[in-house]
């Protein structure tokens, strides 16, 4: 682990691990208690395999009152609870902690009401994303989030970290998406957020939650809302001369007024890896590429592309196809969607980034890279969610070369600094988590924290939940209580009038 | 009692240090325009917002406005409207409904209370267009949160909470909302003559259907002569609006009225006509009657509302019509009793939902819960976070849950604890 401090173990807690383990196995009895250290392995990373820590246990309870005993009881003795989905995180949100019980939610995995009338599936939260699609397809229903782990990420673990996807542009991310949740606060107690119906009342707690990654609570039942598959969808790919001209022809596209169902942006190396991976036939003499790819009735989809097209030619595309079958379609989807592996492929070892961007700043963001490119004598490619401006840069390194990791890692913080400085943020999709934890004061101040730290407080005032994510430095909520202001002492002693 | 009418953000943080420092409640005010919805409070001082104004950064092509909170959502609107664009959550104007001027209320306002149209089926409420904000605490703390892109899971969602808080965690300073392309075609299908369970079916079928409906309103018979100056007639119509580029819009239309052919007679509704009819929906136009007779705002399942709305009405006199497919029902009582008790719990016995009590006369709304009682883990949530941001209870105190007294939480009067 290169340098990161997590909180010190609780040494009380892990003195009575034995008693800890037996007590867990009275609440969730049968195979639901994991605690041999070879069997934990599993559980040790999620998807930022960087980090790996082995958890004090591993408890996987199969019903909401366990979640709650199981809470309670660790709420009681001031024992850490770290939450776990499917452990695709790629920011480490569900790296286990040394003194925490790691409470999976796998055996979550029903969808308990599919509603055509109303239009929403009530799911427990170990349903994959893909899952919820999967119970509604024959109807002709989808759900919309889709990120690229969608066949192995869970809902709840969706919720935990507002996932988005290539289609969130037109459809919305989790959090446009989910219309409540049920879920067990640190003291055990169960709430319910919203419903089948559209708006939820009071605070939106809701809204909060989502992407609050499993510091507030655990969700035990999602209520998502579902949509009729568009009639048809075909995509266009677009190369350019250079990433000035596909940025801009992105913006213009915007400026037309169409919202596309996707809209994708690879450069030069992420395009030469991916054709080398997969022969999606993408064009190689191009500086940046894009995939254009409209849904809806046929008729709408004819038209969009005629529109497309002639944007694409006057930003000086220099190849432009347009896909004539849906086989053409996925092949022009295929290079897009093995980007991953496809990098993976020429280096031994990648580091995925994912800071968003106002668009219009991709030029200087890209330039940027490609700077602290050669200062760090890494390589990066990049693909990118051209619509809503998220990057993911993938550092190219080799983590058996001693400092690399650490180098990649340096390179990658630099790259978020410049997202930053440009406007944009620190993370689009994959989260905080432990990974961009010490970033965090590069977006916001000590005030701006301390308000986020206020709604942890509200929720979790031990600190018990995921602790070691999210916030940089944890201020004891007590602490964070006190009112600093004294009579007199503002600046206004009189009743100000402006 | 004094007002205080500041026009930067650095006054609205001396201000509200002022309170804080004072323990002194004010009342926080844009143009007011939703003043009267919630429990009256005796506030001794008065914060406005409304020469807290001016556009800050508007990029179209980056889909993309930021404003102080201040600024008239009609300004916003209509700038918008120049570069063919949109709020696509198509926030409604309380103003005709509670006894104001049309085409007030700013645009932090419309963040505080959430404010959503018939798009909502398709495009969500102001929480889902919402990107970032800059407010100030009732800690006297001035802080933001997200920011001015779209995609942001950096933090917290702060800018969500405080979507629904109605001035009582936080003033609002600055806004950045995502906006979004106006569709170029508006055409309304209506289906006429139908009761209110045929029309629930109606629209579920029509939902249902990739005929991408973005708005679904069904208005009794009567009803639907309040709409549109009387341009529907007075026959029951069940409206489904179909938005987008023409070519789409007219191939979606002929497919919804192959699909509903056997529904009921059919009739098409454009250009001004269709526009009217929406904004009227939106904004609660058949009850703006002038008069302080009670009005709900219900949400439930959609296809739930119907069958509540006709359980009540074999206690209690009121008119109603549906929006979001059924979803939001707005309810007016023909006597002056809000019958709140009866109401939701005619709600919870149809599948749950929420009502809040948008027009009454102050005693009423002294007397009855405005907003859904909570249940008591969750009230006592809210009630802890309220806690954080505002210790002192000095925003908008006792607005949407009772004061600080029973800050620590009262169970509802009525209703709540199930």
């Amino acid at each position: 682990m290169s340098g990161l401090a997590m909180p010190k173990p609780d040494d009380a807690t892990m003195r009575r691990r034995d008693e800890i383990v037996a007590d867990m196995r009275i609440m969730v009895p049968g195979e639901g208690v994991v605690d041999a250290a070879n069997a934990m392995r599993a559980f040790e990373s999620d998807g930022l395999t960087a980090y790996r820590q082995l958890p004090l246990v591993v408890v996987l309870p199969q019903t909401v009152a366990q979640v709650s005993r199981v809470l309670k009881y660790c709420s009681d003795r001031n024992i850490r609870v770290v939450p776990r989905g499917s452990g695709t995180s790629l920011s480490g949100g569900a790296l286990p902690l040394e003194d925490a019980v790691l409470l999976v939610m796998s055996r979550f995995n029903r969808i308990l009401e599919i509603d055509f009338q109303n239009r929403v599936v009530v799911a427990q939260p170990g349903v994959t994303n893909l899952g919820i699609t999967t119970a509604v397809e024959q109807e002709g229903f989808y759900y919309a989030p889709d990120p690229s782990s969608q066949i192995a990420c869970s809902i709840g673990g969706n919720v935990a970290e507002n996932s988005g996807g290539v289609h969130c542009l037109k459809y919305g991310l989790t959090a446009n998406n989910v219309l409540g949740i049920e879920m067990v606060l640190m003291n055990g107690e169960v709430v319910r957020l919203g419903g089948s119906h559209l708006d939820a009342e009071g605070y939106d707690l809701l809204g909060v939650m989502t992407g609050s990654e499993g510091l507030l609570g655990v969700v035990t039942e999602v209520t998502v809302r579902i949509l009729k598959k568009p009639e048809t969808a075909r995509a266009l790919l677009i190369g350019f001369p250079t990433s000035e001209q596909a940025g801009q022809c992105v913006a213009d596209i915007i400026g037309a007024g169409i919202i596309p169902g996707g809209m994708e942006m690879m450069d030069r190396p992420a395009i030469h890896a991916a054709e080398d991976f997969v022969q999606a036939g993408y064009p190689l003499d191009v500086e940046a590429l894009l995939i254009v790819e409209l849904d809806g009735p046929g008729v709408e989809v004819d038209h969009l592309i005629g529109l497309v097209e002639a944007i694409a030619f006057r930003n000086g595309s220099t190849t432009c196809r347009t896909s004539q079958s849906e086989q053409e379609r996925l092949s022009f989807w295929a290079g897009r969607k093995a980007a991953f592996p496809a990098v993976g492929r020429i280096s031994p070892d990648y580091y995925c980034m994912d800071g968003t961007i106002p668009r219009k700043e991709l030029p200087r963001v890209l330039a940027g890279m490609r700077e602290l490119s050669e200062k760090y004598g890494l390589g990066v490619a990049n693909v990118f969610h051209a619509g809503d401006g998220n990057l993911h840069p993938l550092i190219l390194y080799d983590a058996n070369v001693p400092g690399e990791l650490d180098k990649a890692e340096s390179f990658g913080a630099d790259i978020l600094r410049l997202c930053v400085k440009v406007g944009g943020v620190l993370t689009g999709e994959h989260g905080v988590g432990v990974e961009k934890r010490d970033l965090m004061p590069e977006m916001f101040n000590q005030i701006d924290l301390d308000q986020q730290m206020r709604v942890k407080c509200a929720f979790d005032p031990n600190h018990l939940l995921n602790p070691g994510k999210v916030f940089p430095q944890l201020r004891r909520c007590a602490e964070l209580g006190r009112m600093h202001v004294h009579r007199g002492q503002v600046a206004f002693p009189d009743i100000p009038r402006f | 009692m004094t007002t205080f009418v500041p026009t930067t953000a650095a006054e609205v943080l001396s201000t509200v240090a002022w309170a804080a420092a004072e323990d002194s409640p004010l009342e926080i005010l844009g143009h007011g325009s939703k003043r009267g919805i919630g429990r009256p409070q005796q506030s001794e001082h008065t914060l406005d917002l409304s020469r807290l104004s001016g556009v800050m950064l508007y990029e179209p092509a980056e889909l993309v406005l930021s404003a102080k909170a201040g600024t008239p959502l009609a300004e916003i609107e209509s700038l918008l409207a120049e570069n063919g664009q949109q709020l696509a959550f198509e926030p409604m104007d309380y103003g005709p409904l509670l006894g104001g001027e049309p085409a007030r209320g700013t645009i932090g306002g419309a963040l505080a209370a959430n404010l959503s149209g018939p798009r909502r089926l398709k495009a969500g409420a102001a929480r889902d267009h919402i990107l970032g904000i800059a407010a100030v605490s009732g800690r006297g703390e001035a802080f933001k949160s997200g920011g001015r892109v779209v995609k942001n899971v950096t933090g917290y969602d702060l800018s969500k909470l405080m979507a629904n808080s109605w001035g009582t965690l936080a003033v609002l300073t600055d806004v950045t909302f995502k906006v979004l392309p106006a569709a170029e075609t508006e055409v309304t299908l209506a289906i006429r003559g139908l009761l209110d369970d045929h029309a629930a079916a109606a629209m579920a079928l029509a939902l249902g259907s990739s005929a991408e409906v973005s708005s679904a309103a069904h208005l009794p018979e009567r009803v639907a002569a309040r709409v549109a100056g009387g341009s529907l007639g007075s026959d029951a119509a069940t409206l489904l609006r179909i938005e987008g580029f023409g070519p789409s819009v007219a191939y979606r239309i002929a497919a919804l009225k192959d699909l509903l052919k056997n529904a009921g007679p059919l009739q098409e509704i454009s250009g001004s006509v269709s526009y009217s009819v929406w904004r009227d929906v939106r904004d609660c136009a058949p009850f703006a009657d002038g008069s302080e007779r009670p009005v709900w705002r219900v949400s439930m399942a959609p296809s739930r509302g119907h069958q509540m709305v006709l359980a009540l009405r074999m206690q209690a006199p009121v008119d109603a019509f549906y929006d979001w497919q059924g979803g939001l029902i707005w309810l007016r009582m023909q006597q002056d009793d809000p019958e709140a008790g009866l109401l939701r719990g005619l709600i919870r016995r149809h599948g749950g939902g929420h009502a809040t009590l948008v027009r009454a006369t102050p005693s009423h709304r002294a007397a009855v819960p405005v907003f859904e009682p909570q249940a008591p883990q969750l009230a006592a949530l809210s009630a802890r976070l309220k806690a954080e941001f505002d210790p002192k209870n000095i925003l908008n105190p006792g607005r949407m849950a009772p004061g600080a007294s029973s800050a620590t939480l009262a169970p509802a009067t009525e209703g709540g604890a199930q």
